[in-house]
């Protein structure tokens, strides 16, 4: 029996406005079989997400969701946390959308390690906009923005989630669609700030530019590029270049910021 | 070996990337007017990998 997607989509929403390819509903996908394994009731999973083609996502599912304004997917997920912490909840938005827009309230959130979900799909474009190069666009690729190469460094989104303070950092692919379910599991389980970076094909936006414009070439890319970051640490920096580790990146306990907040404020 | 005992393509989701088809180990599927098809179920070995990476829930797959 194939699995029914069905229960966690909202009726006559789908086909989704995605392009051709994008690997954004094989994220949604994983992430409704990572929600239906946990068992979760949707009623009590909230979904935020800012502006972009990932912050579609919410859209389509059906939980309580909240589309918001630009970046501030987890400035509402903060305040949703905050006001009632029975609520699990799930922030998401696309490479811009967390890091450049919402890059303050990413930092701030990762911080505070308040207990919410932050998925962030990665795709290295705006790519509802056109196609403009984004903070995690690599070195030397194509945008519409770039005609001859993008000139600025690279984000590393785990990077700077484990610099800031999340307390579990991941990075997986539309490729590995089993154990990027895994490691969202491991994600939503997870107490306090959890970040999963998910590098996802725009074969419109990016592939186009880059000589990538076969979706399942970008799909085969991806599985190219990345390496289980048990091997990584055993490769060299000559191996290393151009690639990018996947799986658990980080992972610590440490006091979540609500429960905290409650114990000195004297409400626990 | 994993058989299949159907393979359900919806046209009207299928939006015609080619990832299942490209991506299918045994060539069991193909492409039909900008659409995937099925071109020899009997190929099939049921990895789920057409259905698990199809970002348009387009295909599914019944293990035999």
């Amino acid at each position: 029996m194939a699995y029914d997607y069905s229960k966690y989509l909202r009726a006559g929403k789908i086909p989704h406005i995605w392009c051709p390819g994008c690997g954004y509903g094989i994220i949604m996908k994983s992430m409704i079989r990572a929600i239906d394994g946990l068992g979760w009731d949707k009623n009590e999973v909230v979904m935020t997400s800012g502006i972009g083609c990932a912050s579609r996502l919410p859209g389509y599912i059906d939980a309580n969701t909240l589309h918001t304004t630009h970046g501030r997917s987890l400035a509402f997920a903060t305040g949703v946390k905050v006001a009632n912490p029975k609520l699990k909840v799930i922030a998401m938005g696309g490479d811009g959308d967390m890091t450049a827009i919402g890059g303050n309230h990413f930092i701030h959130a990762c911080r505070r390690n308040i207990d919410i979900t932050c998925f962030v799909f990665n795709n290295y474009i705006y790519g509802m906009t056109g196609g403009q190069y984004s903070p995690t666009t690599p070195k030397g690729s194509r945008a519409t923005t770039a005609p001859y190469g993008n000139s600025d460094n690279q984000f590393d989104i785990a990077q700077l989630a484990m610099g800031a303070g999340a307390t579990f950092v991941a990075r997986t692919t539309t490729y590995h669609a089993v154990p990027m379910e895994k490691l969202m599991k491991q994600a939503l389980e997870h107490k306090g700030f959890s970040v999963v970076e998910i590098i996802a094909g725009c074969p419109t936006g990016y592939g186009r530019k880059n000589k990538l414009a076969s979706p399942a070439g970008m799909i085969e890319w991806q599985k190219d590029h990345s390496v289980a970051i048990a091997q990584w640490e055993k490769m060299s920096d000559e191996e290393k270049a151009g690639k990018f580790p996947i799986g658990v990146l980080h992972e610590v306990n440490k006091p979540e910021y609500v429960e905290a907040y409650d114990a000195n404020v004297g409400l626990s | 070996m994993a058989k299949a005992e159907k393979i359900e393509i919806y046209a009207n989701l299928c939006k015609g990337c080619e990832i299942c088809v490209e991506l299918c180990p045994v060539d069991a599927l193909e492409m039909k007017d900008f659409k995937a098809a099925v071109k020899d179920l009997d190929k099939c070995i049921a990895c789920m990998q057409c259905e698990l990476r199809c970002p348009d829930f387009a295909i599914e797959v019944y293990k035999k």
